[in-house]
């Protein structure tokens, strides 16, 4: 059954009449417009749609929308300043140019600044560690790694 | 929409107000027309090409598709250089039927060597017509202008380009003597210029099909059989009729959709019908364990691909003779985005947004399918997830369609499910090559005998609607599409080295699934069986596989590749179980080289090998973007690697059983290797494709690695643990 539920996104308090067994992807896709988030698997096996719940990096294609109404919500808009400038993770990922078609890119995104949020200088290990949920197709994990370590030093 | 040069197209409101999408940097369809009757866009003419516009803009025109490879940044630095012009100032429109040139399919790495290098031409030939046009209104010698960031200035003189066309377009033909200033200048061509749409992704604007979003569109899922050839037995319409929240149930034959308002709905609807529906005849699949055997128990067409000097006679008299066969079993394209469309169907016309490799054969396959005029038919191509080859984006395109003439006036977008794709994609087939072959008394390669079993390697759409996925579900027989593309099968069958007598025999099978176009085609298992048996022959012959490989070579482009590879990794200290190995290939025998070095762990005890690194020298003649062909070659030893570790597409009796990540698991993140990559930049020699170079040499390098590692010869894919510890 549909309900008006309130939920906090990227900053902002939104209300929305959804079904609260929706997984949060399709809210925040079709409702809110927001294509941070991709279909991937709906599985949560390969990360493409990862969002930030209060900070960590979880996949939304599953989780019900109704038990994140108290959560902060975060996807690629709300990182983006509101002068429009990129989060020093979106930046360093442009300045790696690490992508190739970008459909994961969502995720890696998302995976990166929640593992520096936690861990300001993380190794190589680490890095792969993290973000080993996100699947890649192109190949583009060598720029990624590259891209978490210049971000690294930019915040 | 401004000034557009196609003064025949006007559009269809409904359909050009809802589409929404106004990003600055990727304007999907920002002029989606529609409107027959289409002229023919000639590829001689500079207009098909290239459209000025005001204040110094240029269009550019191709019919190849962003894939993920960076086309759109190359062909942006194609048309700057020629103008003279700041890429800001350049747009580039890609493929949609009616709108951008024919150019079939962006595949085989050929857009580089095709649209890109028309529009250079076409820009070069428009910039010297400019210059004329202006030198005749202004009376001065075309010498003595200047064209730059889409103005011309001369003595005291200054005006746009629009202005000195007077707002007409550029009327005349591409002139193929025209000098190209890609080739000396090199201010935009040769440089790593980066691509704009990597911001737009990490800003995440609309980019992919899956972002398309129209007013009224709505959601649909469609419910696929449970093997190849079931067909519906029974449906329980009234049941399906009377669910919650469903739009409309679409039924023809054995093909199945629902439509929904919202997303999530479509999804729990198709769910539902699924146990409302019975479905009859499995296939029966062979058992997959004896694979190789049963496709080589199969009907096969038989051809002598080449045949130079005696080799079957020296190898029967041969006393230094090796015979080995190589397996590489079914892979999958694996997107990480399943395929997605959206349709839109009304007065007859219908509406397409694909994903698709070729608009234009999309559009014939489609139309012919569907029983409609091919110019009532429209296919504009937007960017979804790196395909590698044909997978479902043609198919999930087509069942839309459907969909949408059975609900006009609606734009339908379809998802496609993880399972679907899985299912459904067309797979790259499996492959069997057996080699022979002998050393002579300098322990140099006498005769070389290759035995490829295969099946085709592309069912693109053709035409023949039998191409289409849908087609299996439908009632109507469009006759057998064939099996599509053989020469995929001895792509780079023969070795690239100096052989005297050489035979290579091709056997082509109709294998029990669904197959077509994956990155490099049959050279990936050619090369692999190739220079795996290249490191057997040199340690016959007693001779370091650098050594071997270079005194089987020939051309100078190729020994440059090799010996550059060389020094990366002579004297590297490998530890207890490491191994180095390498390869090359001059992929097709005709277009870019690849030299590889890789180095692996292998641990025999739990059968797990990790690849630590990769080294590639490439040469794809003149460079024209060297961080996007970087970008393609590591990619592709990455993918190589994920292919040769962990890749096959498993079955059972009646049906695909790699549904998911869990059951066709590709390299994570944990296990890809570091990679380097250094590039042979040969401005003199033409420009050539390398999305696909790195694939082959990359799992022959690896395979070698591995024997070096633990002296286990590894002649079937992926490198399981059975095989490590067998």
């Amino acid at each position: 059954m549909k309900n008006n539920l309130k939920l906090h996104i990227n900053g902002r308090d939104h209300e929305i009449n959804v079904d609260p067994g929706t997984p949060l992807l399709y809210v925040l896709r079709n409702e809110l417009k927001l294509n941070g988030p991709k279909f991937g698997c709906g599985l949560q096996q390969c990360g493409a749609c990862m969002v930030l719940i209060d900070g960590e990096a979880r996949p939304s294609c599953r989780m019900p929308v109704g038990t994140v109404l108290k959560s902060k919500i975060t996807t690629l808009k709300g990182l983006i300043g509101n002068d429009g400038a990129l989060h020093p993770v979106q930046k360093a990922f442009v300045k790696e140019q690490a992508a190739q078609c970008g459909y994961c890119l969502n995720g890696m995104v998302i995976s990166s600044v929640a593992l520096l949020e936690k861990n300001k200088n993380p190794s190589d290990i680490e890095i792969r560690q993290e973000l080993a949920i996100n699947i890649c197709r192109c190949g583009v994990h060598s720029r990624v790694i590259k891209a978490v370590k210049t971000a690294a030093q930019d915040l | 929409m401004e000034n557009t040069r196609r003064q025949f197209i006007k559009k269809i409101g409904s359909v050009s107000i809802a589409f929404a999408i106004a990003e600055p940097v990727y304007v999907i369809g920002q002029y989606f027309s529609v409107e027959a009757p289409e002229n023919k866009l000639n590829k001689e003419e500079i207009n098909s090409w290239l459209e000025v516009l005001e204040n110094g803009r240029v269009r550019i025109f191709t019919g190849k598709l962003e894939l993920g490879q960076g086309i759109r940044t190359a062909i942006m630095q194609m048309a700057a250089e020629e103008l003279d012009t700041s890429l800001d100032l350049i747009e580039v429109h890609m493929a949609e039927t009616g709108v951008t040139p024919d150019e079939g399919f962006t595949a085989a790495s050929r857009s580089i060597e095709t649209s890109a290098m028309s529009v250079r031409q076409a820009a070069a030939s428009a910039r010297e017509i400019i210059l004329k046009i202006a030198a005749k209104k202004w009376e001065l010698p075309a010498s003595e202008l200047n064209l730059k960031d889409g103005r011309v200035t001369g003595q005291n003189k200054e005006a746009y380009l629009h202005e000195i066309l007077e707002g007409k377009q550029i009327d005349g033909a591409v002139d193929s003597s025209v000098a190209v200033k890609g080739k000396t200048v090199r201010k935009y061509v040769g440089q790593p210029i980066p691509r704009k749409d990597i911001e737009t992704m990490v800003r995440g604007d609309q980019i992919f099909v899956q972002d398309l979003r129209f007013p009224g569109m709505l959601h649909a899922r469609v419910v696929h059989p449970p093997s190849y050839t079931s067909k519906i037995v029974s449906v329980n319409a009234a049941e399906i009729e009377e669910l919650p929240s469903l739009v409309k149930m679409v039924r023809k034959d054995s093909f199945i959709g629902v439509l929904a308002e919202k997303e999530y709905e479509a999804i729990s609807l198709a769910q539902q019908v699924k146990s409302l529906v019975s479905w009859d005849a499995p296939s029966a699949l062979p058992d997959q364990n004896e694979l190789k055997s049963y496709l080589k128990s199969l009907p096969v067409e038989e051809k002598v691909q080449e045949n130079r000097g005696n080799a079957e006679s020296v190898l029967a008299t041969s006393e230094h003779k090796l015979e080995a066969s190589f397996f590489k079993p079914y892979l999958m394209h694996a997107a990480n985005g399943p395929s997605c469309a959206v349709a839109f169907f009304e007065n007859d016309m219908l509406q397409i947004w694909s994903h698709c490799q070729g608009a234009y054969p999309l559009r014939r396959t489609i139309a012919k399918l569907m029983e409609m005029p091919e110019d009532s038919v429209n296919v504009k191509a937007v960017p979804g997830s790196g395909c590698f080859g044909h997978n479902g984006a043609n198919d999930v395109a087509t069942e839309a369609a459907l969909l949408a003439r059975e609900y006009p006036g609606r734009h339908i977008r379809l998802q496609w499910s993880r399972d679907d794709e899985n299912r459904w994609e067309p797979f790259g087939t499996a492959m069997i090559a057996d080699l022979q072959a002998s050393l002579n008394a300098d322990g140099k390669i006498a005769a070389w005998k290759c035995d490829v079993w295969s099946d085709g390697h592309s069912n693109r759409p053709n035409e023949n609607p039998n191409t289409l996925l849908p087609s299996f579900f439908l009632e109507k027989d469009y006759g057998h599409p064939g099996i599509g593309y053989r020469g995929g099968a001895w792509r780079n069958a023969a070795p690239y080295y100096t052989i005297p007598n050489l035979k290579v025999d091709s056997h082509m099978f109709q294998g029990p699934l669904r197959i077509s176009s994956l990155r490099s085609l049959g050279t990936y298992t050619n090369i692999f069986a190739i220079e795996s048996f290249m490191d057997e022959l040199a340690e016959k012959a007693g001779k370091d596989p650098f050594q071997f490989r270079l005194e089987h070579s020939e051309d100078p482009r190729a020994i440059e590749c090799i010996m550059k590879l060389q020094p990366k990794v002579e004297g590297l200290k490998l530890k207890n179980n490491e191994g180095l190995g390498i390869a090359f290939s001059r992929y097709k025998n005709a277009t870019s080289y690849c030299a590889m070095a890789a180095k692996v762990h292998v641990n025999r005890a739990n059968g797990k090998v990790r690849v630590e690194k990769l080294w590639a020298v490439v040469e794809a003649g003149e460079t024209i973007n060297p961080d996007g062909l970087k970008n393609q070659v590591e990619g592709g030893m990455i993918q190589s690697a994920s292919w040769a570790l962990l890749e096959e597409v498993k079955f059972g009796s009646t049906h695909i059983t790699s549904l998911d990540w869990a059951t066709y698991p590709i390299l994570r993140f944990p296990d890809t290797p570091e990679v380097e990559v250094e590039i042979i930049d040969r401005v003199e020699e033409p420009a050539v494709g390398a999305g696909e170079a790195s694939m082959a040499p990359t799992t022959a390098a690896i395979a070698n690695a591995v024997y070096k590692a633990c002296g286990v010869r590894i002649r079937s894919l992926p490198i399981t643990k059975e095989l490590l510890k067998s």
